[in-house]
Formats: C-alpha cells, sequence, structure tokens
C-alpha cells in the first residue's frame, strides 16, 4: 500500500513538471488531479464517479456528439444542395405533419433514454449507503450491482474565508486546512501541484464509506465542497448543515477547489483528501487524538 | 406571412405626406423622441456602446488566464488604485471578481437586452404588425432614457467601497447573499442594486408597451395567427420580463433591507435563509437566459426564410415553441442549484422539467432546416450569421442537455463547462442573432449598405474566434477547473492559452465591425427599400429605406385568404 502511495505522489510530480510544459502529451496519470492537455472528466476512485463517467461518456456524450453531427450534416445537404445556383426555383412547402411529429417524438424518446439512468445516478448520488443497498458504479443500466458499507466515519467541512476546517465528528478532533504559499510549497511539498497543495490534508481511510457534513462559518459566506474524482460537489452553505458521502478504493492523495464563489481568495482554498489504508488511518487517529495533527502526520510516509 | 400587394399602391403618396408633423431637430429629437424607429436607434448605439466595455472587461480577463500565476491584475489594480505589492495583489484577486461580475452584468442588462427588447423589437415589431408607432410613445422615452442612468449606476458601483478596503462589488451578477450583504459591507453592491432596479423598471416598461402595441395596433386583417415570428418572439418575450423582473426586484430590495436596515431575509443568524435568494433569482434568472434568446429566434426565423427565398416551415409550430419556451422557463429554476443541498425529489423534478426544454428548442432548429430544405439560398452576410446561429446554439443546447441531468451536473456545476454552455448559447448564439438582425436591417434603418466582403470577414472572423474561445472551456470544465478564478492550477495551462488566443481572434472581428460601421457611413451606398429581393415578405421591407419618420398613415390591410 505503501508503495503503491508513493509511486502515485511520484507520478503526480510527474504530472506537476509537465504542466510547466505546454502541448506536452499527458502520458503520465496523475492520481488526484486533472493533467495537462485533459479534454475528459477526472478519474474515478469512487462508485459513485464510476457512474458518472459511465453517463456522461455514455448516453450523454453520445447523444451531444450524434445531434450536433446531425445538424451539422443537415446545414451541409442545404448549402450545397440547395443554394440558389443548383436550386434557382424555391419550393413552396410549409408543412409536413410527418415529419414535424418525428422530430417531436423522436427527442423525446432520446430524453426518456437519458433519463433512465440520469435519475437513477442521481439518486445513487443523494442516498447515504445503508449497507443493504446496491450502487451502480460504472454500470448505470443495470439496477445496481456495487456493495457498499455503512458509513463508518463521519467527517464536517466547515467553509472560511479562505480556507477548510475539518472536524471528525465522533473522535471530536479538528484540524484546519490552508493553501501552502508557493515559497512554503517548494520548500515542503515540492511535488505538490501549485494551488492545490495545503499544510493540512484530510485523512480518511481508503475502502470506508465517509459521511462528509458540510456547512460554513454561521457569519461567513457560502463556499463549495468538490471532489472531482470521486464525484461530490455540495455547497457548504451558513446556517445549513449538507451531506455527502464517498467511498474511496485507492490510496493516493485527491485534489479538489472551492466551487462556489466566496470572495477574493476563492481560487485559493483547495481541498486536500489523503486517502491511506486503514491501519495507517488507525494509527494516524490515535496519534491525533493523544497528540497534534503534525504528530498524527508524522506517523504517515512524508509527502513530498 | 402578411401578404403585402395591397399596401404597396398606398405607401407612393404615403411617403410623400410623411415629412413630419413638425418633429423635433437637433438634439431634441432624440432627448424628447417618442418616435420607435429613433428610440429603437438609441437603444441600438447604447447596446454597441456597453457591448464594447462588456468585451473590454472580458479582454482583461483572458488576458490574465492566458497563462497560470497572476498576470495583470495586480498591475491593474496598482494603477487603478493606487496600491503596492501584497495589497496590490490583494486588490488585483477582488478586481477580477468585480470584472467577471460587471462583464456579465453589462452584457446581459445592457448589451444583449437593450439590442434585442430595445433596438430591434422597438424599431420593427411596430413595423412588422403595421402600426405607425408603439401604444405608449412617451413611455417609450423613459424606457430608454432610464438606461443609461443605470449604467452609470453600475459604473460608478466599480469606484466604491465594496469589502473592507477593496473597490467594487465583486459577487458575481448572481449576487449571491451572504457574499452580497456581510461579504460587502461598502456602498458598491447598493450602486449595483440601484442600477438593476432602474434597469429592470425600464425593461418593465418597455415590455408593457410593446405587448399593448402587439395585442391592439396590429393592421386590420392581421390576427395573431398571421403575425410575423419576430413579433410572436418579441411577445412572448416582453411577457417573460413582466412576470420574472418583478421578481428580481423583490429579492433585490430584500438584499438591500437586509444589508442597510437590519432585517435578515437571508441572513441565517436572524432566521433567513441563503437559499431563498438563489430561488428567488434564478425564477427571474431562468426565464432571463430566454428573454436573451427568443428574440434571436424570431430574427433567425425571418433571416432564414429570407435569404432561402421560402416561406418558414411549420409556422404555428413556430410560434408555439416559443410559447412553449417560455412556459416551461419558469419552472425549471433549480437546475442552477443541484448542489446547494436540495431534496432528492426536489431535484428529480427540476431534472424531468428541464429535459422537457430540449424537445420545442429541437423543433425549432429542425424547423430552421426545413425553411432552407429545397430554398434557393443565398448567402448574404445575415444569412451567415443565422446559419452559424443555428449551428453554435445547437452545441450550446446539447451541453445544455448534459447539465439538465442533476447526477452529471454534479461534476461540472461551477465549472467552466457551465461558463463554455452558457457562452455558446449566449454569447454566440445571442450574439449571432443580433448581429444577424443587424446585417438584415441595416440597410432598412439607414437606407445604406454596408461593404459585404467587410461584413463576412466580421462574420468568419468571430465565427473562428468565439469557437477558439469557448469550445475548450468544455474541456477545462470536464476536467473540473472551477469557474471565477484569477489563478488555475498549471494542468489547465494549454487550454486557457487556445481560449485567451480565441478571445484576441474575436476582438479583431470587433475592430472589423467597427471599422465597418465608418466605412458605410462614409460611403453612403444606397440600399433602396429591399435589398433582399422576394424573399423578404414582412411589411418593413413594402416601406422605403429608412422608413418615413411615420409610417403607415394608411394603415396597411392584410389579405384575410394569405397563408404562411
Amino acid at each position: 500500500m505503501t508503495g503503491k502511495l508513493l509511486s502515485s505522489i511520484g507520478s503526480l510530480g510527474a504530472a506537476a513538471t509537465l504542466a510547466l510544459v505546454p502541448f506536452a502529451a499527458n502520458a503520465q496519470e496523475q492520481l488526484g488531479h486533472s493533467v495537462p492537455g485533459e479534454i475528459g472528466l477526472q478519474p474515478s476512485v469512487t462508485p459513485i464517479m464510476d457512474a458518472i463517467r459511465a453517463f456522461h461518456d455514455g448516453p450523454l456524450l453520445w447523444t451531444c456528439i450524434l445531434i450536433t453531427l446531425l445538424v451539422l450534416a443537415l446545414l451541409i445537404v442545404v448549402i450545397v444542395r440547395f443554394n440558389a445556383k443548383s436550386n434557382p426555383v424555391p419550393s413552396k412547402t410549409t408543412h409536413n405533419t410527418m415529419i414535424e411529429i418525428v422530430w417531436t417524438v423522436v427527442p423525446v424518446l432520446i430524453l426518456v433514454i437519458i433519463a433512465i439512468p440520469s435519475f437513477a445516478v442521481l439518486t445513487d448520488q443523494l442516498t447515504i449507503p445503508d449497507g443493504q443497498r446496491k450502487y451502480l458504479g460504472s454500470n448505470i443500466f443495470s439496477l445496481g450491482e456495487v456493495e457498499v458499507p455503512a458509513p463508518a466515519l463521519t467527517v464536517k467541512a466547515t467553509g472560511q474565508q479562505w480556507y477548510w476546517d475539518y472536524e471528525y465528528v465522533d473522535q471530536g478532533k479538528s484540524i484546519s486546512s490552508s493553501i501552502l504559499s508557493d515559497a512554503d510549497r517548494l520548500a515542503q511539498k515540492p511535488n505538490q501541484p501549485r494551488l492545490l497543495a495545503v499544510d493540512y490534508e484530510l485523512v480518511v481511510p481508503v475502502d470506508t464509506t465517509v459521511r462528509v457534513q458540510v456547512t460554513a462559518d454561521p457569519t461567513g459566506v457560502i463556499h463549495a465542497f468538490a471532489m472531482p474524482s470521486f464525484g461530490i460537489k455540495i455547497d457548504a452553505v451558513p446556517g445549513k448543515l449538507n451531506e455527502t458521502w464517498f467511498n474511496a478504493r485507492k490510496t493516493g492523495i485527491y485534489y479538489g477547489q472551492c466551487s462556489e464563489l466566496c470572495g477574493k481568495d476563492h481560487a485559493f482554498m483547495p481541498i486536500a483528501i489523503r486517502v491511506v489504508s486503514k491501519e495507517e488511518f488507525a494509527n494516524w487517529m490515535k496519534a491525533l487524538e493523544a497528540g497534534s495533527v503534525d504528530d498524527a502526520n508524522a506517523t504517515l510516509p512524508a509527502l513530498t | 406571412m402578411a401578404d403585402t400587394h395591397a399596401l404597396e399602391a398606398h405607401e407612393g403618396h404615403a411617403h410623400a405626406e410623411a415629412h413630419d408633423h413638425g418633429h423635433p431637430t437637433g438634439w431634441r429629437r432624440y432627448v424628447y423622441s417618442t418616435n420607435h424607429k429613433d428610440i429603437g436607434v438609441m437603444y441600438l448605439v447604447f447596446s454597441i456602446f456597453a457591448g464594447v466595455v462588456g468585451a473590454l472587461l472580458s479582454g482583461a480577463m483572458r488576458l490574465e488566464l492566458m497563462e497560470p500565476g497572476i498576470q495583470i491584475f495586480h498591475g491593474l489594480a496598482a494603477m487603478v488604485y493606487g496600491v503596492e505589492g501584497d495589497a496590490a495583489l490583494d486588490a488585483g484577486k477582488h478586481m477580477y471578481n468585480v470584472f467577471t461580475t460587471a462583464h456579465a452584468l453589462i452584457m446581459i442588462f445592457f448589451a444583449v437586452m437593450p439590442a434585442t427588447m430595445g433596438g430591434f423589437a422597438n424599431y420593427f415589431a411596430p413595423l412588422m404588425i403595421g402600426a405607425p408607432d408603439t401604444a405608449f410613445p412617451r413611455i417609450n422615452n423613459i424606457a430608454f432614457w432610464l438606461l443609461p442612468f443605470a449604467f452609470t449606476l453600475l459604473i460608478l458601483s466599480l469606484f466604491f467601497e465594496g469589502p473592507a478596503g477593496a473597490h467594487g462589488f465583486g459577487g458575481g451578477w448572481t449576487a449571491y447573499p451572504p457574499l452580497s450583504t456581510s461579504g460587502h459591507p461598502g456602498p458598491a453592491m447598493d450602486f449595483a442594486i440601484l442600477s438593476l432596479h432602474i434597469a429592470g423598471v425600464s425593461s418593465i416598461l418597455g415590455s408593457i408597451n410593446l405587448i399593448t402595441t402587439i395585442f391592439n395596433m396590429r393592421a386590420p386583417g392581421m390576427t395573431l395567427h398571421k403575425m410575423p415570428l419576430f413579433a410572436w418572439a418579441v411577445l412572448v418575450t416582453a411577457f417573460l420580463l413582466l412576470l420574472a423582473l418583478p421578481v428580481l426586484a423583490g429579492g433585490i430590495t430584500m438584499l438591500l433591507t437586509d444589508r442597510n436596515f437590519g432585517t435578515t431575509f437571508f441572513a441565517p443568524e436572524g432566521g433567513g435563509d441563503p437559499i431563498l435568494f438563489q430561488h428567488l433569482f434564478w425564477f427571474f434568472g431562468h426565464p432571463e437566459v430566454y428573454i436573451m434568446i427568443l428574440p434571436g429566434f424570431g430574427m433567425v426565423s425571418h433571416i432564414i426564410s429570407t435569404f432561402s427565398r421560402k416561406p418558414i416551415f411549420g409556422y404555428l409550430a413556430m410560434v408555439y415553441a416559443m410559447v412553449a419556451i417560455g412556459v416551461v422557463g419558469f419552472i425549471v429554476w433549480a437546475h442552477h442549484m443541484y448542489t446547494v443541498g436540495m431534496s432528492l425529489d426536489v431535484q428529480r423534478y427540476f431534472v424531468a422539467a428541464t429535459m422537457v426544454i430540449a424537445v420545442p428548442t429541437g423543433v425549432k432548429i429542425f424547423s430552421w432546416i426545413a425553411t432552407m430544405w429545397g430554398g434557393s439560398i443565398s448567402f448574404r452576410t445575415p444569412m451567415l450569421w443565422a446559419i452559424g446561429f443555428i449551428f453554435l446554439f445547437t452545441v450550446g443546447g446539447v451541453t445544455g442537455v448534459v447539465l439538465a441531468n442533476a447526477g452529471a451536473d454534479r461534476a461540472l456545476h461551477d465549472t467552466y463547462y457551465v461558463v463554455a454552455h452558457f457562452h455558446y448559447v449566449l454569447s454566440l448564439g445571442a450574439v449571432f442573432s443580433i448581429f444577424a438582425g443587424w446585417y438584415y436591417w441595416y440597410p432598412k434603418m439607414f437606407g445604406i449598405m454596408y461593404n459585404e466582403k467587410l461584413a463576412n470577414a466580421h462574420f468568419w472572423i468571430t465565427f473562428v474566434g468565439v469557437n477558439l474561445i469557448f469550445f475548450p472551456q468544455h474541456f477545462l470544465g470536464l476536467a473540473g477547473m472551477p469557474r471565477r478564478y484569477i489563478d488555475y492550477p498549471d494542468a489547465y495551462a494549454l487550454w486557457n492559452m487556445v481560449s485567451s488566443i480565441g478571445y484576441y481572434v474575436t476582438f479583431v472581428g470587433l475592430l472589423i465591425f467597427l471599422y465597418t460601421l465608418i466605412e458605410a457611413a462614409r460611403k453612403k451606398r444606397p440600399a433602396g427599400a429591399n435589398p433582399w429581393g422576394d424573399g423578404a415578405t414582412t411589411l418593413e421591407w413594402t416601406l422605403p429605406s429608412p422608413p418615413p419618420f411615420h409610417q403607415f398613415e394608411t394603415l396597411p390591410r392584410i389579405d384575410s385568404k394569405s397563408d404562411h
């Protein structure tokens, strides 16, 4: 596990280096964030993001491409066949009931086909696992085939101007997570990406369902807690406690960014989640309960 | 469409008599104007001015985003506010948000709406329905003249304190509290609210005028089902404005009292709810996007028909598709709010309702193509813009279907995918329809012809430019780049660079557009009453170019047997 983590961190660093070279091929896989030149969704490590990817890259993207190509093809045909030179005398046709019915009914059918996985994917996202319910995963036309355990850990994220506070609710322990200035990042975690590296990551165990409660400082403004690789995004609203969940299957470090305009440093309050093995997490939590976050992080391989 | 042969016999002497009724000249002609055509032209001039300001603001944003790291805004802030070092960096970060906010508000309220519902609707809705003027000419005057004051207030707001120690309102055009209340204690936000109130009053007055005109002043024989599609589009849009704007006005008034009079409608500490504002805002905000695009639907229909030399295909379906879009547009608002924490059932409803809109929109796209099918198409400048519109609007439409699905929106909400989507339907859709209408009616409004080569160059350069700007933003959004960011992780560098290059290309197009105006004004090529030939069948083409100060002193009669 540790080796895997280190290798993923290594590839992160490689990708960050590549990022400095525009037009570089995105040969390196980076676990927890986008790669340079990326044109699609970020890689998934949860059943929810599996479903989002399958839904977007499947029915949605194909509908987009096919409809756009159909309209483009029709426009080209019209331009070629019915320009004033090729067709000097225009027809006077203004009605054709059959074709009007077709172009009303066919889109309805396409939308119904899209709606079936759409509702299923949405329902998965908003249903906290109870251990019984099956989730779609990447098979979005199934009735659910992925088992997800009930939440074993609850974390509360509170959006501040401009950083995140995380609380391990059942353990009564809190950490505060701020962006590393570029100088600090180069000194402490030079392999972590600019604007994403933080001083203290949120640490969670792998293969564990984590309940995330999200809110904002009651006297502050709205933020949004987003983690692309997990397929979650939910607003942090003052006076309101929102809830979402994830179950990450791969250790590594994952990055997201505040996704609701919150003032001047909106672009500078990243979300960093470090997924570690269950044993590592148990040790980490023991150290945290006994001492400080620094003590706890010292139990993990150093993040460079 | 209306049969206009009966009219032509009258028009000759109608023109001769139409000299004047002692209308004012010089500056009085415009400041005191009650003439729908003069007011329409003033709206268009105002819109071009505001559009250039909005485009310059986005230019600063694209310059900033061309490369990772903060590029220009700290320098800009240092220049404007006279601050140095870290203070300049902080001021610059805020200034970027102020620019995004101002860009949106200016483009929506002071560029697109004045062009479509102010300029073209004022000028051409009365002509198309055979009316001598609008129903309430003085309301028309005040509706226009409120706008420059609203615009001035918005510009002033840039220079007043927003957050403590910073200038301007940087909370986005959506103005979500608490960022727009406790987050911006200074008067900048109050100026912006007042600006929106006045712009809103202007639009409501204009809408009342247009609705009354269209319902009561159609020429004899022109039933609603014979009315040109642009007039229909204006009618539907005016109703949307009339129903949506008061909700915005209510919402921002509550913001105003939360800010200044101790109320807590949106403040949780006083039992209020920040989300309530979002519901009010989007109840206005979603119809607002149809307000911006529906007049374009109408204009594009006429242009497609004119240059295909064919009547519009499926006229009635086109009319009721617009009505359906207008009605359904009012019950889908919370699809802008999928991440605020709404319950599963609420999100399911808004997914279903939103997807329904794709159906009437599809009807319109296919009917435009069917109008061209079998036609004898000449690719004059307006037609290029109209065909460009159809394609770009389709691209914006299909990404709208993606975003309609709350399950997929989870990944895309508040990313550049959304920015790409709404610029495809607005910056590319609505603006292309506006340029189509501009080049279509330019000879009618000013009696002169523009240089078609220049105008075509404007089209092609803009077409390439805007696609370069906005298509890569789909990639950025999918890859997770959040919107309203002054700086972004290095992984997003490539597509941001492409997007910025696209801006420069588009800007060249804008310069060509401005030069086209100068060139046409200097060369003064007479356009004639109808430069587009027998495909142009609506009433405005029976009048000379420009139309007389007062037209239709003898009302045209529409042949009752004429069909679409």
